[in-house]
């Protein structure tokens, strides 16, 4: 029983991280949130008996992920609003 | 009338995929006798091998294996593709993270740790947790440890290059000798050893290291390219 509440807590902080990352304007903290995910869902496959896919999931998701979104946020913008002032950006792009 | 024949068309296509995935059969019956029960008894009587995953991924589903390294390398040789014009001709760092002196001294002493902790990995893939993507993937971390703490710290191109290749091919050339000794690809032609120690399981852990290697050049390359991405 306690087992299932555990579960269903990690769950339920996923979920609430996954929803924070999408509704938050600055990008950084987005970022941390999605980072949020993998650490916890890291936890979830330790306690489902997945330790190799664990492993995976803490080094790429935890780690390497965020921080190449955090080199692309320091190389362009961090507020999503910024965007569309910033016409160096839209020309770089096209 | 074009739209009816279209939604026609979608709902034989739907009704006939429903169909065959129906008769495939997912489900309990499916898992009570299947393939596990062969891989489970093989890699304990015939590896020798305490980590059953390792002995799927390198040797049962080793082809799998060297697609997922090629999916990897193609994918960081398409993004160093796309930058490379970009870079700077001097080589300098367009990303600079300041840094302070803590963070300094304190990935100087955890980077030989988690370069250590990344090659135990990779080198016990059979007997724990782990292999040579997730090892791999540690010791590209250190790398951006140091990467990110100092502004000079620098790996050279070419050895990253080197090591990939190297280990690329001796992978696909353990996979070719499987033909001489067993008669399929990857097939475990050495002697398996005993049971729970290092030096066991034929090619698997020869395999693994390989693979270690070859992704953590990858990925280190992959953060040095994209920290000298020119905005």
């Amino acid at each position: 029983m306690t087992y299932l509440i555990l579960i269903f807590f990690l769950l339920l902080l996923m979920l609430a991280a996954a929803v924070y990352s999408i509704v938050q304007k600055d990008l950084l903290y987005a970022v941390i949130a999605t980072g949020v995910i993998s650490l916890v869902l890291t936890v979830l496959f330790y306690l489902l008996q997945a330790p190799d896919v664990a492993l995976t999931e803490a080094a790429i998701g935890v780690a390497l992920t965020t921080i190449i979104f955090i080199i692309t946020i320091r190389n362009t913008v961090r507020h999503e609003d910024d965007y569309n002032k910033k016409d160096d950006l839209k020309s770089a792009i096209e | 009338m074009k739209k009816f024949i279209v939604i026609l068309m979608l709902a034989a296509l739907g009704f006939y995929l429903g169909q065959t995935f129906y008769e495939l059969g997912f489900g309990n019956a499916r898992f009570e006798h299947g393939v596990k029960d062969s891989y489970l008894e093989k890699t304990v009587s015939d590896l020798h091998v305490a980590n059953t995953v390792t002995s799927i991924v390198v040797n049962f589903r080793g082809f799998d294996t060297l697609g997922e390294v090629t999916v990897l390398f193609l994918a960081v040789t398409a993004l160093g593709g796309i930058l490379y014009k970009k870079r700077h001709q001097t080589g300098a760092r367009s990303v600079l993270f300041s840094s302070s002196s803590i963070v300094r001294s304190g990935s100087k002493l955890l980077f030989p740790a988690i370069i250590l902790l990344g090659v135990y990995v990779f080198v016990h893939g059979h007997l724990s947790p782990g292999g040579g993507f997730q090892g791999g993937t540690i010791v590209a971390t250190g790398f951006l440890l140091m990467l990110l703490a100092y502004k000079d710290f620098s790996v050279s191109h070419n050895v990253l290059s080197f090591v990939e290749s190297f280990a690329g091919i001796f992978f696909v050339l353990f996979g070719l000798a499987g033909f001489i000794g067993g008669g399929t690809f990857l097939e475990n032609f050495m002697p398996v050893g005993t049971m729970n120690d290092l030096f066991s399981g034929g090619i698997i852990p020869i395999v693994y290291i390989l693979v270690g290697f070859k992704v953590a050049a990858e990925l280190t390359g992959l953060i040095y390219t994209v920290l000298h991405e020119k905005d």
